[in-house]
Parts: C-alpha cells; sequence; structure tokens
C-alpha cells in the first residue's frame, strides 16, 4: 500500500490531518496488510489486487488491494465517491479495470464477463435497487437459477423438449415460493416489481440474488431507504446465510450498523484503501475518523 | 391448470390448441376485431361504387389480405422491439434480403438476370437463412453498442440493401469466374429493370385450381377448379378473387405459426431473459445471463421471421423491383406504427394491430375516398393546393373535397399522424401493450398441492390475494 503520504498531499480537506498521527495510522495500515497476506494463503473467498480505474483523468480507483475470508461479513466503508461502487463494477466485470487482479476462491476474474462472474458463485446487488420493473416479483426470481435448460432456445420452442422445460420450472416454482416466503414477500408474488416499496425492493434483490445460489454476495447498500424494522429483518437474514457458509461484503453508509455486525472493516477514501481492520481497531483510527468521520457524518 | 397444462404438453393436438385460445378469449378478441372490421368495409363497399357480392368478397378478401401480411411483420419486430427492446427500424431491409435471395434461388437459369432455378422451398429457407445471416452481421457489432446504435445501423443497413439493389453493377455478375473446380454461377438482382419470380409461394395455391398453375390460361382446370371456381363465380365472385383468397388462407396459416412461435419463445425461461433485457441488461448480466448470445440468437430469429415475410409479401406478384414500397423505410415506419397501436409486447396486440393498420390506416381511406368519388367529381380536381383552397372563398367546397381525395394516399400520413399522437396521449402503451404475459412455460401462481398440508399459512392461495 502507497497511499500513506500521497493520499493526505492529495486531499484538500485531509491535507490538515495532523502529521503526529502519521505513525499510529502507518501501523494500522501495515497490521491491515500483514491480516490481508494471511488471508491470501489460506481462507480468502475474494482477493483484490493493486486494482486501478481511472475515468477521464479522474483515479476513480486507485491501486485497490484487500481480501474478504471466506464466511466472514466483511464491510467496505468510506466517505461518497470513495470509490466503494466502481470496485464492485470492477470486482463483477460491469468496468475493466485498467490494472489490477480480482481472485475469487482460487480463480482469476479479470477479464471475465459479468455474467461468467455471477454464474462463478460472485453475486452482486445495486445501490439504487435496479429491478426488472414490469416484471412481477415471480418472474423476478424466476430469471435467476442457473442453468435453467429453458434459456437454450430449441428447449424452449421445440414440442419434444418443452415438457422437461416445464417439469424443470415447476421445481424452480417451489423454490421460488419458499424463498418469497423466507422473505415475508410472497403476498407480493403476483406485482410488477416497480410497483414495490423501496424496502421492498431491497428485499426482492437480495432474494433474487439468493436464487443464483451465491457462495459469496456483494451487497451496495442493502439498507438505504429501508425502514428499522425492514433493517432488523434484512440483518437476521443476512446473519442466518453467513451461518450457513455465505461469504458477505456489505458496502454500507452507517458506520455503526457495520461496526455492530461486521467483524472486519475496510476503509476506502479517494480511490484508496485507508485502513483495515477489526471495528474497535478502525473505530480508534485516528486517520479514518480525520479523513472520513469528521468529515462526511 | 395445471393438469391441463400438462396434458397440452404431452398431446397436443391442433384442436385442443385452438379451443384453449378460443377459451383464454385471444382467438376470439382477434375474431371479433375482424369481424368488426369485416363489417365496416361491408358497409363501405355497399356504399360504394362497386356493389354486389362480389365486391364485397374481394373488398374483404383484401383486407384480410393485408392483415395477415402486416400481422406477421409486426409480429417478428413485436420479438425484437416489444419482447427484447433491440430497436430495429431496417425491417423493410431483411424483408428485401429474404425477398431477392429467393429471387436469386429460384429464378430459372436462363432468365434475365438468371437465378440458380432451385424449388420454391429452397427459396423460402434460403431467404429465411440468408435474412438471418444479414441479422448477425448486422447485429454482433452493435449489439455490443448502446440501443441507439443498433437504430443506426439498422437502418443504415435497410437504406443500403435498397441501394445496392439499384445499382446497376450488381444488375448481372458471375461468382467463382475462372475457378476451375467451382462452375460459373450467374445471378444478379436485375436492378432497376427488377427481377421476375416465375416460382413463389403462389403456386401451389394455384395448381390447386389449375393443371398448369405458371400460366393458367394456358392450361385447363383441376377438379378442384372445376368444382370451386364456378360456384363462386354463381355468386359474382371472380376466379382471381378465389385465388388470392386461398392465397390468403395460407397466409394465417403463417400468421398462426408465427403467433405460436414467438408465443413459445416469449412464455419460457428463453422468453424470460429476453424480458430482462428489455428491461435492465446489467441486471440480467450481474443475474448469470451473457445477454449477447440471447440478443444474437432473437435478432437473427427476427430476421428470418421479417425475410419469410417479404417472400410472402412481394413474391405473390410474380415480379420484384427496388423501387416497391415494401423495401423503403416507409415499410418499416408502417410497421412500426401497427405494432405501436397493438401494443408492443402483446402478440394478439401485435396481430390486432397489424389488422387496425392494414384495414382502417392502409386500406380505409381509400375505400372512404371511393364512396365520395362517387358522389363528387374529381376529374376536374385542381392540380395545385391553392387551386383547392381558392374556391373555398366563394363556398365552393367541390374542389377542395375533389383535390383531398385525389391526394387520399397523402392523406393517410396526415391521419397516421393524428393516430399516434391520440394514442400516446391516451394510451401509450397500445391497445394491449399493458396486458401482464407472464414470461414463464408454467402458471406461477399453481403452485404443487403436496406444499399446501406442510405450510397451511404459505400455501393460502399462494399469494393470490392482495
Amino acid at each position: 500500500m502507497t497511499e500513506d503520504g500521497t493520499t493526505v498531499e492529495g486531499s484538500g480537506e485531509t491535507a490538515t490531518a495532523d502529521r503526529s498521527d502519521e505513525a499510529e495510522t502507518e501501523q494500522a495500515v501495515d497490521s491491515g496488510e500483514s491480516a490481508r497476506r494471511e488471508l491470501d494463503a489460506e481462507s480468502a473467498s475474494l482477493v483484490v489486487e493493486d486494482l486501478r480505474k481511472s475515468f477521464g483523468g479522474i483515479d476513480a480507483v486507485d491501486g485497490v488491494s484487500f481480501s474478504v475470508e471466506r464466511g466472514s461479513l466483511t464491510g467496505l466503508i468510506g466517505p461518497n465517491g470513495a470509490g466503494k461502487s466502481t470496485t464492485f463494477n470492477l470486482i463483477t466485470g460491469v468496468h475493466e479495470p485498467d490494472a489490477g487482479r480480482v481472485a475469487f476462491e482460487g480463480e482469476t476474474l479479470t477479464g471475465m464477463r459479468t455474467s461468467s462472474i455471477a454464474n462463478s458463485g460472485l453475486v452482486r446487488t445495486f445501490q439504487i435497487a435496479r429491478e426488472l420493473e414490469e416484471m412481477t416479483v415471480l418472474e423476478n426470481l424466476m430469471l435467476s437459477p442457473r442453468g435453467q435448460s429453458g434459456e437454450t432456445l430449441t428447449n424452449a420452442v421445440l414440442p419434444g423438449l418443452r415438457g422437461s422445460v416445464r417439469d424443470e420450472e415447476r421445481e424452480l416454482r417451489e423454490t421460488v415460493w419458499e424463498t418469497l416466503e423466507l422473505f415475508e414477500i410472497d403476498h407480493l408474488a403476483e406485482e410488477r416489481a416497480g410497483n414495490l416499496s423501496g424496502g421492498q425492493r431491497k428485499l426482492l434483490e437480495l432474494a433474487r440474488a439468493l436464487m443464483l445460489d451465491p457462495t459469496m454476495m456483494l451487497l451496495d447498500e442493502p439498507f438505504a431507504g429501508v425502514n428499522p424494522t425492514l433493517e432488523e429483518k434484512l440483518l437476521d437474514r443476512i446473519h442466518e446465510l453467513r451461518e450457513e457458509g455465505l461469504t458477505f461484503l456489505l458496502v454500507e453508509h452507517d458506520i455503526d450498523l457495520i461496526m455492530e455486525h461486521c467483524e472486519h472493516v475496510i476503509v476506502m477514501h479517494q480511490g484508496q484503501v485507508l485502513a483495515e481492520g477489526p471495528p474497535a481497531e478502525i473505530r480508534s483510527n485516528d486517520r479514518v475518523i480525520d479523513a472520513y468521520l469528521g468529515e462526511d457524518v | 391448470m395445471s393438469d391441463a397444462d400438462r396434458d397440452a404438453a404431452t398431446a397436443p393436438t391442433v384442436t385442443d390448441r385452438i379451443s384453449e385460445e378460443v377459451r383464454e378469449g385471444d382467438a376470439g378478441l382477434i375474431a371479433l376485431v375482424m369481424f368488426g372490421v369485416y363489417a365496416l368495409f361491408t358497409i363501405f363497399v355497399i356504399l360504394g361504387p362497386s356493389q354486389g357480392i362480389g365486391g364485397i368478397v374481394a373488398a374483404l378478401q383484401a383486407i384480410t389480405f393485408w392483415t395477415a401480411l402486416y400481422a406477421m411483420l409486426v409480429l417478428a419486430l413485436n420479438l425484437h422491439w416489444g419482447y427484447t427492446g433491440l430497436f430495429n427500424i431496417g425491417v423493410a431491409g431483411f424483408m428485401a434480403v429474404g425477398v431477392y435471395t429467393f429471387a436469386a434461388l429460384t429464378a430459372p437459369t436462363g432468365g434475365s438476370p438468371p437465378g440458380l432455378g432451385l424449388p420454391l422451398w429452397a427459396g423460402i429457407v434460403g431467404g429465411m437463412a440468408v435474412a438471418a445471416l444479414a441479422g448477425a452481421l448486422v447485429a454482433l457489432p452493435a449489439l455490443r453498442l448502446r440501443a441507439d446504435y443498433l437504430a443506426i445501423v439498422t437502418v443504415a443497413f435497410s437504406e443500403i440493401v435498397r441501394l445496392s439493389l439499384l445499382s446497376t453493377s450488381l444488375e448481372e455478375f458471375t461468382l467463382f469466374d475462372g475457378l476451375a473446380v467451382v462452375p460459373d454461377l450467374t445471378l444478379g438482382s436485375g436492378a432497376g429493370r427488377g427481377i421476375s419470380m416465375p416460382i413463389n409461394p403462389t403456386i401451389p395455391v394455384k395448381s390447386l385450381y389449375y393443371t398448369n398453375p405458371m400460366n393458367p390460361a394456358s392450361g385447363s382446370r383441376t377438379v378442384v377448379g372445376n368444382t370451386v371456381l364456378p360456384a363462386f363465380a354463381s355468386i359474382g365472385v371472380r376466379e382471381t378473387v378465389v385465388v388470392s383468397m386461398t392465397y390468403t388462407l395460407v397466409l394465417i396459416g403463417f400468421v398462426v405459426l408465427f403467433y405460436v412461435l414467438l408465443r413459445r419463445i416469449g412464455n419460457s425461461p428463453f422468453g424470460r431473459v429476453l424480458k430482462a433485457i428489455r428491461e435492465d441488461e446489467l441486471v440480467a448480466n450481474s443475474l448469470g445471463k451473457d445477454t449477447r448470445m440471447f440478443k444474437v440468437k432473437v435478432f437473427m430469429i427476427g430476421c428470418a421471421l421479417m425475410g419469410l415475410g417479404g417472400i410472402l409479401w412481394e413474391t405473390q406478384r410474380g415480379f420484384t423491383d427496388p423501387t416497391s414500397t415494401t423495401f423503403r423505410p416507409l415499410q418499416t415506419f408502417y410497421i412500426f406504427i401497427a405494432l405501436i397501436i397493438g401494443g408492443a409486447g402483446s402478440n394478439t396486440g401485435s396481430v390486432i394491430g397489424g389488422a387496425l393498420f392494414a384495414s382502417l390506416l392502409f386500406q380505409g381511406p381509400l375505400y372512404v375516398s371511393r364512396i365520395f368519388s362517387k358522389y363528387i367529381p374529381t376529374g376536374d380536381a385542381p392540380s395545385t393546393f391553392a387551386a383547392a383552397l381558392g374556391p373555398l372563398g366563394s363556398l365552393d367546397v367541390t374542389p377542395f373535397l375533389a383535390y383531398t381525395l385525389q391526394n387520399i394516399s397523402s392523406l393517410r400520413f396526415v391521419l397516421v399522424g393524428v393516430v399516434l399522437i391520440v394514442l400516446m396521449h391516451r394510451r401509450p402503451t397500445g391497445l394491449l401493450g399493458h396486458r401482464k404475459e407472464v414470461a414463464s412455460s408454467i402458471d406461477l401462481l399453481d403452485r404443487e398441492p403436496r406444499q399446501k398440508p406442510e405450510t397451511p399459512t404459505a400455501a393460502d392461495g399462494g399469494g393470490r390475494d392482495d
């Protein structure tokens, strides 16, 4: 990680950071890095190495490296424009990185198509819930499952083959209804996704992503615009899934929430990783407080 | 429903399907619209100059003919634009590719321009295949870009095709010239001279009635011809009208095929992905669907159907040239209007849109003008708009009406414009575009019965309420 001096100098607002804190910060970063190295060797599910992307001269993501431990609930925080969503887009192949590498379960994802990345078990949700508005909640969920034979044109159209597609769809229908019940949106099954409230959309999006049977989920602000009761419900669901072995990387603005629920936190600022470590460590990291908490909250 | 579905899957007979269609109301709806159109045009003919049963039958046959042709192309466009959101404004170009490939394959080897002299079916299959390939050629680079670029590329393609066909350099050319292994192959578009298609889809229809279908006058009638034609003649229906009616029946058969194919594509996991691409391609990608393959496949199928539609439309005259309105961008525009009227995304809407466009907007003005021309002499109609307006000052409306009637085909555009504006205000989704056509091969609300006793609350109507 090279963001030490440059980050501070490069940003107008954080340039005022007290120089005397630098030694401490350095330590925090170092401990984060050593933690990452350990993860690389053993239990890392997702490894991001020196990812870079610039849009027209602006370095949106400028040398980001981190890793996410298998089965963990890792938080990714940072002020607006820190590059969190761009990092998600780079990981999921929506944008192609200028440099760097992403590996998931030992497999290099860089250069792969978004669809192939999703099919490898790494599934994301969007910051602003992107529903397939004209499709019903049921259709939204039926769309997800991998390897549906009816997605092949001949199977969909030819009379002899259509029967087995129907059988497969009947089985899927059951899973879909079970998922709808789990998320308590079964009463909305027939509703157009576009008619759902903000919170319901978030539930739908999570349910839809789950239908892909992922091993890791990237959640981009899953609680934005969600009322506290629903938020609680979503968090319960996430913890349950985690116990079943799913890995989560969570982008969130609510720091208290991240600190309470995540065991590992990555802080991004101006396209770089500012600090990484367990919540308690991050909470007491002066540089994080200056750069992030100080100006944004 | 579930049992009925399963039965239909195991033993799908034509009669079953038709009766199911009528029950579900879509065939009934189309029949109702056609009945209304027929009633209106019967009145038009009775009010107009040519009366008698023969005149009515000829008019209704013409309306049905145009309805069937438009319905086919609107359905094909619905697959592109309505289902998948692919903005193809080069429909006429793909029709032209189908027609000219058909012509080149079936025209006699000694003709001018010469063809390959292949049989009818080879021409149809070849025309569809080449139209599909043209679709792939256009789509592959453009589909990776944003939707608007596909629109630009397709409209450019359709004009390139039309202007190339007009070019004299393609009038007659030889393939494999000088190659020892392959025999020389002389083909041509005929350029402005046009190309004749003695073998065309009307030949099998004519062979039903005539022993020499290529030239009915030189041969005699078949047994069927000897029975059917005099029977119709006795009620005043001309022979050509009977032959056209039979061809129209064939066209209706193709409309049904198009419709069934599209419904199967739509109501399947494949169709679900298409719908997702239309809504938000990034989401579809993020859910593991390789949308590019879906888009290319669907674009090729749609183009093949457009090629087939073009063949059935244009070759029945036995001759075509690049100046034909079928190949002009205007034709694409007409097909879009019909789809917008019917409602993009709905197959039934596509057929009804085709019917309403072909009858009310396309043929209607002509029939209405015929009624008026019976009462207003158009022979001395003024030749300019100013001359038509002038006498209005002295309250003489006859020259203005006469002028209007003489230019009724231009007035059609005004009518189309008005219809579009009203539609955009009142019903932007078209007549049936609001309908929910669930993209699945099964009824998603119909859950397996075994689930109900286990989880009584969940199975409580399976979410049917609310």
